[in-house]
């Protein structure tokens, strides 16, 4: 059975007619045109909702007193005060005595993660395995100590850190500029590297004893005599397998005629002290902490 | 015929309508563009806020040549997560002196609004000669040319001439001194150097020499612009007026 065409009458035209050809006027859609109605509505109820009309000194504040800063503000206060408590505790909370598997200590060792990878890992290394003149915080080796009040202290107040007093500071002379000859850098290089197990091999020998001689006089009294370092002015060890700023020869003479030194900022002031706190012990037991 | 059957004669009238849409966008302009200048609410003056110092401005101009803002936003958001990784959200004031401003709204590297202070002179000379030594899974381009690039303050005036014509405030005084500043910052140690005037004219200016080595490279500008970069307003004391 075939359906009855429905009769459809044309709709007006616009009146526009090309050489006999006329254009329909057809309304819009009845949806589109209430939609368009409604978005009409929804523009005079936001401006009075929400801040819109400049005036002469500022802006309609609108009825629901929406304001950015205001926002981001109670955004940051509702997690602040989720942990709040365990904030305080963390703040003057002595690390020693944090217990593994407490709350404390597992948010801790969270919240210290989440501030390394921030603030720490540009420079540490997104795993804190250092860089070339950015130490290692994995190994056991430590410039200036690795138990957690070294550690603690080391991020509140940095290292050679020209904004804060408390700084740690320590400064190798350059000892190209004045003080040794070429030919004695060269010996005390080979020394140096005599010392450790990895340079050991690649030591020129034959200048090893007039660099002891060298050493003894313009190092020891930093490195030691045994050349083992000393923690308090951050003097490295140097007999062990870490060389902080290369270990090839060439690495080595350019501290030794150079005499670099590594700055970290101080913390204290730019984080919160649960955040030093926390990322104290996040360091402390990623595997060299004392 | 209704007012809503007007409309024909608009479209039947090309310049009619021309001047009709013009309306139209005028209007939009007044009342969204306009009120920005004169609303008291949008214009905060932030105490502790100041022109570049002339070596900061040789900087900056470095860092618009490379392109730096084609990664780098210097905008933080008022935002829970902005503000925790990357500090206080930015304020208008802080960029006020700039021309052109450095927002942005494309971060292939991080926000650099407040990015002065975190690392260290030696950090930024290291990323900037090659960021993988440092961030081995960095994307950036190698930027170690500016080492080598020894610079003068010959032009450094005009600059900050050129600055004063679009609005940044620099006195007589800043001007008259501006390479002698330059020179300041660079090298404090210099013969010439007087880092307490520069202190003076330009507070909480960092005179160091920033890239390690003997002379003024573009290095050390570039690094002396970024290390002043969100230190200007002291947050310990600054109240945010929670209507802007």
């Amino acid at each position: 059975m075939s359906k009855k065409p429905v009769e459809k009458k044309d709709p007006d035209t616009t009146g526009h007619e090309w050489d006999g050809i006329q254009e329909f006027n057809n309304p819009l859609p009845r949806w589109w045109v209430w939609v368009f109605y409604l978005t009409i509505v929804w523009g005079i109820w936001y401006t009075i909702a929400y801040p819109a009309w400049p005036l002469i000194k500022g802006a309609t504040a609108g009825y629901l007193g929406f304001s950015t800063r205001a926002e981001v503000a109670a955004e940051i206060d509702r997690f602040k005060g989720m942990n709040s408590e365990l904030e305080a505790q963390l703040a003057s909370a002595d690390l020693n005595t944090l217990t593994p598997g407490s709350d404390l200590h597992n948010y801790a060792i969270q919240s210290g993660r989440a501030t390394f990878a921030t603030w720490c890992s540009q420079c540490h290394g997104s795993g804190a395995a250092g860089n070339v003149g950015y130490p290692n915080l994995l190994d056991n080796d430590w410039l200036w100590g690795g138990t957690l009040e070294d550690i603690q202290m080391t991020v509140a107040y940095g290292i050679r850190s020209e904004d804060n007093d408390d700084t740690r500071y320590s400064e190798m002379p350059a000892f190209g500029d004045d003080y040794l000859s070429d030919e004695e850098i060269a010996q005390v290089v080979a020394y140096a590297m005599s010392l450790s197990p990895v340079t050991k091999d690649a030591a020129d020998m034959s200048l090893v004893a007039d660099g002891a001689v060298v050493y003894a006089d313009n190092c020891s009294s930093c490195h030691m005599e045994d050349g083992t370092g000393d923690r308090t002015q951050g003097a490295p060890n140097l007999t062990d397998a870490i060389w902080l700023f290369g270990d090839d020869k060439a690495a080595i003479t350019a501290v030794v005629s150079e005499g670099p030194y590594g700055v970290m900022p101080a913390w204290s002031g730019k984080l919160t002290d649960s955040q030093i706190n926390a990322v104290s012990a996040y360091i402390h037991q990623l595997g060299g902490g004392e | 015929m209704g007012i809503l059957d007007k409309h024909v004669v608009l479209e039947k009238n090309a310049t009619l309508l021309l001047v009709g849409s013009l309306l139209v966008v005028t209007v939009g302009g007044i009342v969204e563009i306009a009120p920005l200048f004169y609303l008291e609410n949008t214009i905060e003056d932030v105490e502790g806020v100041r022109p570049y110092s002339p070596l900061e401005l040789e900087g900056r101009n470095i860092y618009i040549r490379e392109g730096c803002y084609v990664c780098h936003s210097q905008m933080i958001r008022p935002m829970r997560d902005e503000v925790e990784r990357y500090g206080h959200y930015s304020l208008a004031a802080e960029s006020q002196y700039d021309h052109p401003f450095q927002w942005g709204s494309k971060r292939t590297g991080p926000d650099l609004a407040r990015v002065g202070g975190r690392y260290s002179d030696e950090w930024h000379v290291d990323h900037l000669v090659d960021p993988q030594s440092v961030v081995p899974e960095s994307v950036m381009p190698k930027y170690a040319f500016l080492l080598d690039k020894l610079i003068e303050p010959k032009y450094i005036q005009d600059v900050m001439k050129t600055n004063r014509i679009v609005g940044v405030p620099y006195t007589d005084e800043q001007i008259a001194n501006a390479e002698a500043d330059w020179l300041s910052q660079a090298d404090p140690d210099g013969d010439n150097s007087d880092v307490d005037a520069l202190q003076a004219r330009y507070p909480k200016a960092q005179a160091r020499n920033f890239d390690g080595k003997p002379g003024v490279s573009e290095m050390d500008a570039l690094i002396a612009y970024m290390q002043m970069l969100g230190t200007l307003v002291d947050f310990s004391t600054f109240t945010p007026d929670a209507s802007r």
